[in-house]
C-alpha cells in the first residue's frame, strides 16, 4: 500500500493565516477525492496534508485541521519569524523529499509566488502558475490520474491546460479568491505532526530592513465585498473620483483594468485581471471596461456582476449578470442620487419606503 | 556595476481575440500579422537597470533567447540605452520550457563572466508563468529578490524596494543578485531616443549558439521539458446577461437600484 499525499501550503505572516490557505485546502480535498476510487482499487491510501512554517503558529496548524487537512506538518522555529525565500524553500524541499507528495499547491500571493518557483526548482519539478481550474484527470499513457492545471495564457486570449507527467510533486500556484472558501469544521479529526527544522539564520541570503505601510493609502481589493471598477472608457483619471463616490456609498473599493494603470490614472494596487489581482466580491460593478479576457479572468467569479458600457457588443456583457448599455457619466451619477435619496428616506422616517428619483 | 537584463520577445498580447490564432496540433500561438515586442515587464526591468546605470557608473547588457528576428528586441534595448546585447539562438532553444530557458540563460551568464546583478521581468506577457527568473536564481545560487520595483546600491549590498500588500518592504542582499521586476510609477519604460536608435544600429550584436554555450540542444529541447501543454482552448462564455432598458440614464439607474435591492445587494 502506498500513500498518495495531496499537499497545500499553509501561508501565514506575523501569526495570521492567509485565507488563501483555506481555499487551497478546499480545492486539494476535492482533487484528493477525484483519485480516491482509483486509489482504493489499487489498495492505496489518499491523504490531504498541510505544511506550515512559522514561529509560534500552533494555533494556525489547528485551524488548518478545521479547514480540511487530515494532517498538518508544523515547522515552528524563530528562523521563520519573517518570510525569507531561502530558509522557506530549503525547508519545503526537505519535507517534500521526506514525504513525497503527489500534488503540492501554493497560494499565488506575493509570498507564494516567490516561494513556489524556488521550491519547484529545488525539487526539479514542473510548476504551473496562477491556475484558474484544477482537476485530477485521466491522461493517455499515464497509469494514474494526473493534475490538469488550466490557466489563461497569451494575454488572456486563451486557456492552456498543462500537466507534469514525470516529476513529483505536481505543483501549481493558485491565486487568492479563485476557489471558494470551504466550510469550517469546528471539531476536526486530524493530527499535527511537528517536524525538525534544520535551516539556520546563516542560510538566509537576504534580510528585510523595514516594512513600510503608509496610513490611509492602503487598498486591499482581493477580499473586498463590493468593487466598483473602471476602464479606458472613463476617459480621464478624474473618472475614478466618480467611481470612488459610488464605492464609498456602497461600502466598497475601487478597481481598475490594466489600461488605466498603464496610463497612470490609478495605482496598480487597484488592478483587477491577469496581471493584477483576482477578486470575488458579492457585487462587482464595472464601467467603461470593454472586457478583454485579461480583465475578465480576474473578476468572472464575482457573485454578481453589473456592467455599464456604451457598446452593446462589448465582451464584458458576456460575464455580466445585469447589463446597462449607456454612458457611465449619466448612469453612475443617477445611481448616486438613488442611493442618497434612499439614505435620506431611511434617515428621516426609516422603514422600507420605496424611493423614486 | 554590470547589470544583465533578460528579455523575451513576444507577440503583442494586446491583440483583439478575433485575430488571435492558435496551431491546435503544435499547441502554440501563431504570429499571423501581429507585431513582436519586448514583453512588458522585461521592458520595465530594462528601465530599472538603466535608472541604476544613471545613478552609479555602470554597464547594462541585454540578452534574449530567440530566432533571428529577436535581434529586433535587442536593437530596441540598445536604443533605450543598453550598452551591449547578446542573442542566444538555436532552434531547439525556442521550444523549451521555463526550466530549459533558465538553463540556457545560466550558461549564457556564465559565458558573460563578471556581473553584479541579473534582472528579469516578473512574468512574460504571453505565457505569464513567471518562472524563468526564479529558476535562474536557484541554478546560479544567487540571492533572489522578487517583485521588485526599484533598487539602489548601499555599501556593497543592493537594496530593493518591493511593493507588498498595503505598502512596501526594503530588502537587502549581497551582490551578485537576481531580481524579478514589477511595475510601479517609478519605472515606466522609456522610449528609445533618435540618438539611441542610431547608436543601436552601429552596435554589433553577437549571436551565441548551443555550441558556444557548451550546451547539448538535446538536453534542453522540448523533450526535456518538465511540463507539457495538454490543451489550448478558447473559454466558452456562459452568457446570462439581463439587460436593463430604459429611456434615460436615471431611469436605468432606478431600475438597477431596484434589482440590486431585490437581490439584497444594496
Amino acid at each position: 500500500m502506498t500513500t498518495r499525499r495531496f499537499w497545500a501550503f499553509i501561508e501565514q505572516e506575523e501569526g495570521h493565516a492567509h485565507p488563501v490557505s483555506w481555499e487551497l485546502l478546499g480545492v486539494i480535498r476535492r482533487l484528493a477525492s477525484q483519485v480516491r476510487e482509483e486509489a482504493e482499487a489499487a489498495g492505496d491510501e489518499v491523504v490531504v496534508e498541510g505544511v506550515l512554517l512559522g514561529h509560534n503558529v500552533g494555533h494556525i496548524a489547528q485551524e488548518a485541521l478545521c479547514y480540511g487537512a487530515d494532517r498538518v506538518y508544523l515547522l515552528d522555529d524563530p528562523v521563520f519569524t519573517h518570510y525569507r525565500n531561502r530558509p522557506y524553500y530549503k525547508t519545503l524541499e526537505e519535507v517534500a523529499q521526506k514525504h513525497e507528495p503527489e500534488v503540492f499547491l501554493i497560494g499565488a500571493t506575493t509570498l507564494g509566488r516567490d516561494l513556489a518557483g524556488a521550491v519547484a526548482t529545488a525539487l526539479r519539478t514542473g510548476l504551473t502558475a496562477d491556475c484558474t481550474q484544477l482537476e485530477m484527470g485521466e491522461v493517455k499513457g499515464s497509469p494514474q490520474k494526473l493534475l490538469l492545471a488550466t490557466r489563461p495564457a497569451f494575454g488572456g486570449n486563451i486557456m492552456a491546460t498543462i500537466l507534469c507527467r514525470q516529476n513529483r510533486p505536481q505543483m501549481s500556484s493558485v491565486r487568492p479568491r479563485v476557489f471558494p472558501m470551504p466550510e469550517r469544521n469546528p471539531h476536526p479529526q486530524g493530527e499535527i505532526v511537528r517536524e525538525a527544522v534544520s535551516v539556520t539564520e546563516e542560510d538566509a541570503l537576504s534580510r528585510i530592513l523595514e516594512f513600510v505601510r503608509p496610513e490611509g493609502e492602503s487598498v486591499n481589493i482581493e477580499y473586498a465585498d463590493v468593487i466598483v471598477a473602471g476602464g479606458r472608457g472613463l476617459g480621464t483619471a478624474e473618472g475614478f473620483g466618480l467611481l470612488q463616490q459610488l464605492a464609498d456609498a456602497l461600502g466598497g473599493v475601487v478597481g481598475a483594468s490594466r489600461p488605466c494603470i498603464d496610463a497612470g490614472w490609478i495605482g496598480n494596487a487597484h488592478q483587477v485581471g491577469q496581471s493584477g489581482q483576482t477578486v470575488r466580491p458579492k457585487l462587482y460593478i464595472v464601467a467603461g471596461v470593454s472586457g478583454a479576457l485579461q480583465h475578465k479572468v480576474g473578476m468572472q467569479n464575482s457573485d454578481f456582476i453589473v456592467a455599464i458600457n456604451t457598446d452593446p457588443d462589448a465582451p464584458i456583457f458576456d460575464v455580466a449578470d445585469v447589463g446597462i448599455v449607456g454612458d457611465l457619466y449619466e448612469v453612475i451619477p443617477a445611481m448616486l442620487e438613488q442611493l442618497a435619496a434612499r439614505r435620506k428616506a431611511r434617515g428621516s422616517g426609516g422603514g422600507h419606503q420605496e424611493v423614486s428619483a | 556595476m554590470h547589470i544583465v537584463v533578460c528579455l523575451k520577445q513576444i507577440i503583442d498580447p494586446e491583440i483583439p481575440p478575433h485575430v488571435f490564432q492558435i496551431d491546435p496540433v503544435e499547441k502554440k500561438q501563431l504570429r499571423g500579422r501581429q507585431v513582436l515586442l519586448i514583453s512588458d515587464f522585461d521592458a520595465v526591468a530594462l528601465e530599472v537597470a538603466l535608472q541604476l546605470k544613471e545613478k552609479v557608473d555602470g554597464k547594462v547588457t541585454a540578452i534574449t533567447i530567440g530566432a533571428a528576428e529577436a535581434v529586433e528586441a535587442l536593437h530596441t534595448a540598445l536604443a533605450m540605452g543598453a550598452d551591449e546585447a547578446v542573442l542566444i539562438s538555436a532552434p531547439a532553444f525556442e521550444e523549451t520550457d521555463s526550466f530549459g530557458k533558465a538553463r540556457i540563460l545560466a550558461a549564457a551568464l556564465h559565458k558573460l563572466g563578471e556581473f553584479d546583478g541579473v534582472l528579469c521581468g516578473r512574468q512574460a506577457g504571453d505565457v505569464e508563468l513567471g518562472l524563468v527568473g526564479l529558476f535562474l536564481a536557484e541554478m546560479l545560487g544567487l540571492p533572489c529578490a522578487t517583485l521588485v520595483a526599484n533598487m539602489e546600491p548601499e555599501q556593497g549590498q543592493m537594496r530593493f524596494r518591493r511593493p507588498i500588500e498595503g505598502g512596501y518592504e526594503i530588502l537587502e542582499t549581497a551582490t551578485p543578485f537576481l531580481a524579478t521586476i514589477t511595475n510601479d510609477e517609478s519605472n515606466v519604460a522609456r522610449y528609445a531616443s533618435v540618438r539611441g536608435i542610431r547608436k543601436a544600429m552601429r552596435t554589433e550584436i553577437p549571436t551565441w549558439s548551443a555550441a558556444d554555450l557548451a550546451l547539448d540542444p538535446a538536453a534542453i529541447g522540448p523533450e526535456t521539458a518538465l511540463i507539457e501543454m495538454e490543451e489550448l482552448f478558447v473559454p466558452e462564455g456562459d452568457i446570462r446577461c439581463e439587460f436593463i432598458v430604459g429611456e434615460s440614464g436615471s431611469g436605468k439607474a432606478r431600475q438597477l437600484a431596484l434589482r440590486l435591492r431585490e437581490l439584497k445587494l444594496l
